[in-house]
């Protein structure tokens, strides 16, 4: 960062009650072109809306929390980056949710306001780390400035501990709120002020508990089902339950009749094929209570359009990946030559590994208050994506998007499935017919039946061996519906782009490796699901590399060490580069190979399986313990390891590891999405039984890599790993391979 | 119309009988610590306690809440934190959090039955479904809550409901 572009960078000012207040910002990070030029020009209003620091003359230190808190931590790690470099105590620190900033420059272009706003990819620490250290560095450098000048001291004989300043020589102290007035009219310091250095961090690298805690456990933390607006209706939503359907005919006299109804509106669906805006068509009953627009709802008769995906089951689906692999799919990375390899091969085996489509359920259903104006709106959402809700309303409302406030509360989970903007869609349109803020509430069932799915996908692997054991050949090939089926700008022959990652292992760990895809078709609606394609891929491999070991005869922690090799950088140029390196990943299976005693013998039925994963810039890897008798399954211990980089919060990269082993356990269990008739057939808890607590290992472990490394995300890495550990270690137990998730009931008979 | 005492005061509920308990706390009582997570009996985020014990609330009608007495997440600690909230703390069991309230009640009330829980113990009575998958934490919590219990070492803090939660 460069003197010049500090002053975009960094932006100072007073607040309301005349303190320090600092914003930053990114440059060259433009969000998008602005369609619309007319409007309203200019930022955000509000007194805590376009700062991330904030000292009053009081001496209250306030940090905004940039990113949406959805279980990841972030809204206690990135406020932890800033007190840091601030040097204030952590106790001291109030932490703030920001409202979407975005800003528009001379040219109508969007930026960020301060840092990227979405949380997704596992980019919250990683992408704020710098800027974050940066922002609180020159907050604390403007507050020694005006301690200094009002002192008559040098700078250099000045320091900070905890939000004092402090001169030595003369024993003079005073708090930061002292200097907050004086600070917020000094010119930001030209240069960047110096950051620390790690071994300076008090607060970066300690365990520090979530910061909502208390507010959690009594109820008082607002999630997107507590947001309220004044005047506000509650909207429910009957929707097709078939993709692409329409509404042929409905009758909604006797919903109007139900006590509390005020009005029953339609709700436009996407265009089919068309990148979504709701998800279905419906028709929305709006009410003066939840529970009315819910009995409203049931009270209406309506005939669907099935539309062009009527006939689509979770077999035909199988059926076309089947028919599909029987010619060769588009080539998508083709090092060496892999048929010379197969030729040539001493040995060489073969496998089919299938994912089913899995549906997010979030905690919380989804929600939403919007209220759409003349002139402005307001919305108030559980969302991983507030300029992705400010973008939807501004589509279907035409107002500016600088006139378009977006709230972010705690969200009930996330997962991906909160990075879509449909829900806010939907209350945008309900809000337009009738006038008023509208709180959107989905329930349950309508989140099962109603999801941007994990994509199911059929999987086949083929490797050579030679004499000596050494793999000489590797193709995976991969039928699915990917999750670009449906967006702009993505061509028919880039859908693989989204569903396999060709700089993934193994490749450059042999020559010979291939991949190829074949697009699927699907009327299924699909998207980002915790670990994108991660899930599915490190499923396929590192069972598949369990399956070789145990072919040759080999230890299976030994054989994949031996294809990892020596630490070395290879390139990788997909999301989590650009680099990965096969000696970090060989080091988190060695840690948790040697915390869970690998290579002990256990009595018969209980078995040891292991297996790691690079996902998103993250090292993870997992043994898993289990006892398997009369077709039942127990899990007993699951020890993880992590590299994530440098830590900033210990307590909630554990947090994530325990996060990855538990969703990790309950999908790869019994969680599956299936159709018949053109219709998801789950609907509620019983029929996709998310794992409970008599489900989950009594010994959980982890164990962190220290690691020199730049911080990566830790919210995703976690997951992929798991179910092949599980399955591996079933294999271990009783010998039967599992090639098929969820595990359901293929250990009885 | 329904008549209970909520959280130790007298509510009185005007709308039809059959309405869940949940949304008569949420829409109408203005108590939203206890959550909807799936209208149905299956996951306990609704849980509340209904003559001290755990009931959950999505399916429980107000019209049978008539003179019994009802408490919420809001009033299980009184001004101070409930051993379990003190131990929920202290465990840093939330992740989302969204479970958490249920998981607190429905924990608050067996284990004045079963004082010294064993593993097998929690598996059986903490049903309650997390997303996030904090079971973990919450195995340790419920220990650490029964201790609390025990000793009766529960430090009286009441929490800062302020701005923070944004
Ligand atoms: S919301 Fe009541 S049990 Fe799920
Ligand atoms: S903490 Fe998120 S559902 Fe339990």
């Amino acid at each position: 960062m460069t003197a010049l572009n500090r002053r975009h960078f960094l932006k100072a000012g007073a607040t309301l009650a005349g303190g320090l207040a600092l914003g930053v910002s990114l440059p060259g990070r433009v969000e998008e072109k602005a369609p619309d030029l007319s409007g309203r020009v200019g930022e955000p209003s509000g007194p805590h809306l376009a700062y991330l620091v904030r000292i009053e003359p009081d001496g209250q230190v306030v940090i905004g929390a940039p990113s949406s808190e959805m279980g990841q931590g972030v809204k206690t790690s990135l406020p932890m980056i800033v007190a840091d470099e601030l040097d204030v105590a952590w106790d001291d620190v109030r932490v703030e949710q920001m409202p979407l900033g975005i800003k528009r420059d001379s040219e109508g272009n969007l930026s960020w306001l301060h840092v990227s706003q979405g949380a997704g990819g596992s980019t919250s620490v990683s992408e704020g780390w710098q800027p974050l250290r940066e922002a609180g560095a020159t907050a604390r450098a403007l507050l020694l400035q005006a301690a200094s000048e009002r002192w008559g001291v040098s700078l250099e004989s000045l320091s900070t501990e905890r939000g004092v300043v402090f001169h030595a020589d003369s024993g003079r102290r005073g708090r930061y709120g002292d200097f907050a007035a004086a600070a917020a009219a000094l010119p930001l310091p030209e240069a960047p002020p110096a950051l620390k250095s790690a071994d300076q961090f008090r607060i970066i690298g300690r365990p520090q508990a979530v910061v909502d805690a208390a507010e959690i456990v009594t109820g008082q933390a607002e999630f997107g089902i507590d947001a309220e607006l004044p005047g506000q209706v509650y909207a429910s939503i009957e929707r097709c339950p078939y993709h692409d359907g329409t509404i042929t005919r409905f009758d909604d006299k006797a919903a109007r009749r139900v006590p509390g109804v005020i009005d029953v509106v339609t709700v436009e669906g996407p265009a089919p094929g068309e990148p979504f805006t709701a998800l279905a068509a419906g028709i929305a009953v709006v009410a003066d209570s939840t529970w009315a627009a819910l009995q409203g709802r049931k009270a209406l008769t309506v005939e669907w359009n099935p539309g062009p995906h009527a006939a689509e089951s979770t077999a035909s689906l199988r059926r076309q990946m089947q028919d599909a692999m029987q010619q060769p799919g588009q080539v998508v990375l083709d090092d060496g030559n892999v048929d010379a390899a197969f030729d040539a091969a001493a040995d060489s085996l073969e496998a089919e590994y299938f994912v089913p489509y899995a549906s997010h359920a979030p905690m919380e259903p989804q929600c939403c208050v919007v209220d759409i104006r003349e002139d402005s709106a307001v919305v108030i959402a559980p969302t991983q994506n507030p300029s992705g809700a400010s973008r939807m309303v501004n589509r279907l409302t035409g107002l500016d998007r600088m006139a378009i406030e977006v709230h972010v509360t705690r969200l009930g989970g996330g997962f991906g499935r909160r990075l879509t903007v449909d829900y806010v869609a939907e209350a945008t349109q309900v809000s337009m017919a009738v006038k008023r803020p509208v709180k959107l509430q989905w329930t349950r069932e309508d989140d099962l039946k109603h999801d941007f799915y994990r994509p199911c996908g059929l999987h086949r692997l083929r490797a050579s061996l030679a004499a000596d054991g050494q793999l000489t050949g590797w193709r995976h090939q991969l039928a699915s519906p990917s999750k670009y089926y449906r967006r702009a700008n993505v061509e028919a022959d880039k859908m693989w782009t989204a569903e396999l990652y060709p700089d993934d292992p193994p490749r450059r760990l042999l020559r010979n490796v291939q991949l190829q895809y074949y697009s699927m078709d699907s009327g299924v609606p699909r998207g980002s699901w915790r670990a994108p394609a991660h899930y599915a891929n490190a499923f396929a491999v590192q069972s598949f590399i369990d399956e070789l070991a145990h072919r040759r005869g080999e230890d299976p922690l030994a054989f994949q060490l031996k294809l990892l090799g020596e630490p070395r950088d290879l390139p990788y140029e997909q999301h989590g580069g650009p680099v990965f390196n096969p000696g970090r990943l060989a080091a988190v299976l060695k840690l948790a190979a040697a915390k869970a005693d690998w290579g002990e013998r256990l009595p018969a039925g209980r078995g040891r399986g292991i297996a790691g994963h690079f996902t998103f810039g993250g090292y993870a890897a997992y043994v898993v313990d289990v006892t398997v008798s009369d077709g039942s399954l127990r899990i007993d211990r699951v020890v993880g390891a992590i590299d994530c980089g440098l830590v900033v919060n210990p307590n909630h990269v554990i947090a994530q590891m325990e996060s990855g082993i538990h969703d990790g356990i309950s999908t790869a269990l019994r969680l599956e999405i299936t159709l018949e008739a053109g219709r998801v057939q789950q609907d509620n808890f019983h029929h996709y039984p998310l794992a409970g607590l008599r489900d989950a290992p009594r010994e959980v472990e982890n164990y962190i890599v220290d690691s020199p490394h730049p911080p990566s995300g830790v919210g995703e890495p976690p997951i992929s790993p798991l179910a092949p550990a599980l399955t591996n270690a079933i294999f271990a137990a009783n010998g039967r391979r599992i090639r098929e998730l969820p595990i359901a009931d293929q250990l009885m008979g | 119309m329904a008549t209970f005492v909520l959280n130790g005061e007298a509510f009185e509920f005007d709308g039809a009988d059959d309405t869940p308990l949940l949304w008569v706390l949420r829409d109408h009582a203005g108590l939203k610590g206890t959550k909807y997570g799936c209208g149905a009996g299956h996951c306990g985020a609704c849980a509340v306690h209904v003559d001290g014990r755990a009931r959950r609330a999505c399916i429980t009608p107000v019209g049978a809440m008539a003179g019994k007495q009802v408490t919420t997440i809001e009033g299980l600690g009184g001004d101070a934190l409930h051993p379990v909230q003190q131990a929920w703390i202290e465990e840093d069991v939330a992740q989302c959090g969204y479970c958490q309230t249920g998981q607190i009640m429905n924990a608050a009330d067996w284990l004045q039955r079963v004082p010294n829980p064993s593993d097998d113990d929690i598996e059986k009575y903490q049903t309650n479904l997390c997303r996030c998958g904090t079971y973990a934490r919450v195995r340790k919590a419920i220990m650490r809550a029964a201790e609390l219990s025990r000793d009766g070492a529960v430090a009286v803090v009441v929490p800062d409901t302020g701005e923070a939660t944004s």
